[in-house]
């Protein structure tokens, strides 16, 4: 469904007859072009998983990172137009480094994922600005509060959640979040599904080559957020590989 | 951007509060002399201890001009900043109502912004900033206890310039020098209720019986999980230590 501003779409300052923003929803349609981040909150963590497209085999491995280090105990994964989104993680950075400052303790992700939401708003108010061209994803994980995900889209609005997901794919990856008993699972069985859901929302034929972005925030890491570790990060691409290979072998039999 | 949203709460209570040490401290310029003789801790002994389940904060209630005027014989020393959250003050008066008047404010909407109760460390770290970004004029140390449910009870000393110390029980004002050795000796981790208000008690009426700047009643403030109690012990009810 296409839907043609005609004069309503120029400025994010205006509004069309029907009520809506048409920047705001541009800026949305912008995210749904980029390669799929997902992140899910299990019973004592919080995993990212991210769908890196590699557009060259000159790029060097790992950079462009999608996946950023907010505070020591918040990550953050991205979709959209990537230079949008490290200005906001520097947003984020700063909003958690001066709760910090001001009343000494961690900054909860709630008020965090509220502060930035409140920030990406303020873009879609005037027509000097364009909105931001990513959405986000915040997880952390505290002992007294156990783990939290918050995604926040251009719009300006943050939403808590169990599993979501962002970019091209998020439909896909909806679904095969939503098959998943994630309240019962632990961090690190929860690491294979992410990767398992990365490959399997991978489209093949449109898109190349691709690296899986994975890290992890919770009691496995005693509360810190970090990129999950080499052995078990193979340990988790194994495991994909393994079970789209079953998935395409008994449709083989089916027919 | 940030959007400030700016209240005002005034109590009656408050204000009659606030106008009288502004009057006083009219009246104590007069006399700054003495003041400055004297050094910048307030005639006054103040106190903080952690107990099994909550923190009782105490204060005595005197409150002098020079050496030998007692302006007011019942002032209330414990300023509370939020529900389950008090401080006691020490140093200049006025320096001290205007820092925890501006944290309450602070404290107030950053709890409102939290949705539920702020942290006794949040209450004391906004003190310290106000303290340590405004060293050069002020001239006002603190105590600050209280209850939250992260970590229970807790005490944290914010000195005059803004240091932030973390203490099991703490004493401050003029009057503590003469009961460090009392405290020292008595205090046990996880008292009970009853034994930690016979500490307090006990301390406080051992310094205002030696300090001359310190006297009239005990205030003292029981915060623990269920909230806050005002305990005032009149000076005819103080233990007594040798005083006939």
């Amino acid at each position: 469904m296409s839907s043609i501003g005609t004069g309503y779409d120029l400025s994010a300052s205006t509004f069309s007859p029907d009520g809506r923003v048409f920047q705001v929803e541009y800026a949305i349609k912008a995210v749904e072009n980029s390669s799929t981040a997902i992140g899910i909150r299990c019973k004592d963590g919080v995993v990212f998983g991210v769908e890196k497209l590699v557009l060259s085999k000159l790029y060097e491995q790992g950079s462009n990172k999608r996946i950023f280090n907010i505070d020591r105990h918040v990550g953050m994964a991205v979709a959209g137009l990537l230079a949008d989104a490290r200005s906001l993680s520097e947003v984020a950075r700063e909003e958690a480094s001066n709760f910090r400052s001001n009343y000494g303790h961690d900054i909860p992700l709630k008020h965090l994922a509220e502060r930035v939401a409140m920030y990406v708003h303020a873009y879609t108010l005037y027509s000097a600005v364009r909105p931001f061209g990513c959405s986000f994803i915040l997880g952390s994980h505290d002992e007294d509060d156990g783990p939290q995900l918050y995604m926040v889209d251009p719009s300006g609005i943050s939403y808590g959640y169990w599993g979501c997901a962002i970019g091209k794919a998020k439909q896909a990856a909806k679904t095969e979040i939503e098959k998943l008993q994630m309240k019962g699972m632990t961090c690190r069985e929860l690491v294979k599904e992410v990767a398992k859901i990365i490959y399997i929302v991978h489209d093949e034929v449109k898109d190349k080559s691709f690296e899986l972005e994975l890290s992890w925030v919770g009691e496995v890491t005693k509360g810190k957020h970090e990129l999950v570790p080499k052995d078990i990060k193979e340990e988790a691409e194994k495991y994909a590989k393994e079970s789209l290979e079953e998935e395409d072998d008994s449709d083989e039999d089916n027919m | 951007m940030s959007v400030y949203i700016t209240f005002t709460v005034e109590r009656l209570v408050d204000e009659i509060f606030i106008h009288n040490l502004y009057v006083e401290f009219i009246i104590m310029e007069r006399h700054n002399s003495y003041s400055q003789v004297k050094g910048v801790s307030t005639g006054t002994t103040i106190l903080a201890v952690t107990f099994n389940g909550g923190v009782i904060i105490g204060s005595d209630s005197r409150a002098s001009m020079g050496e030998s005027y007692v302006s007011s014989k019942t002032i209330n020393k414990l300023i509370q900043v939020h529900d389950k959250i008090f401080c006691c003050i020490a140093g200049s008066l006025a320096d001290a109502q205007a820092v925890t008047k501006m944290a309450k404010f602070q404290l107030s909407f950053h709890s409102i912004q939290m949705e539920s109760p702020p942290l006794v460390k949040a209450a004391a770290s906004i003190m310290r900033e106000l303290c340590y970004n405004n060293k050069e004029e002020l001239q006002a140390g603190f105590i600050t206890a209280g209850w939250d449910r992260k970590k229970g009870p807790q005490i944290y000393v914010v000195s005059m310039g803004g240091m932030l110390l973390s203490q099991p029980f703490t004493i401050g004002g003029s009057g503590s020098t003469y009961i460090y050795g009392y405290v020292d000796a008595k205090f046990k981790p996880d008292m009970s209720l009853e034994e930690a208000t016979q500490f307090s008690t006990n301390a406080l009426a051992l310094a205002m019986g030696r300090d001359n700047v310190s006297g009239g009643v005990v205030h003292l403030v029981v915060i623990t999980e269920a909230g806050a109690k005002h305990i005032v012990v009149p000076g005819d009810k103080l233990p007594k230590f040798h005083d006939e």
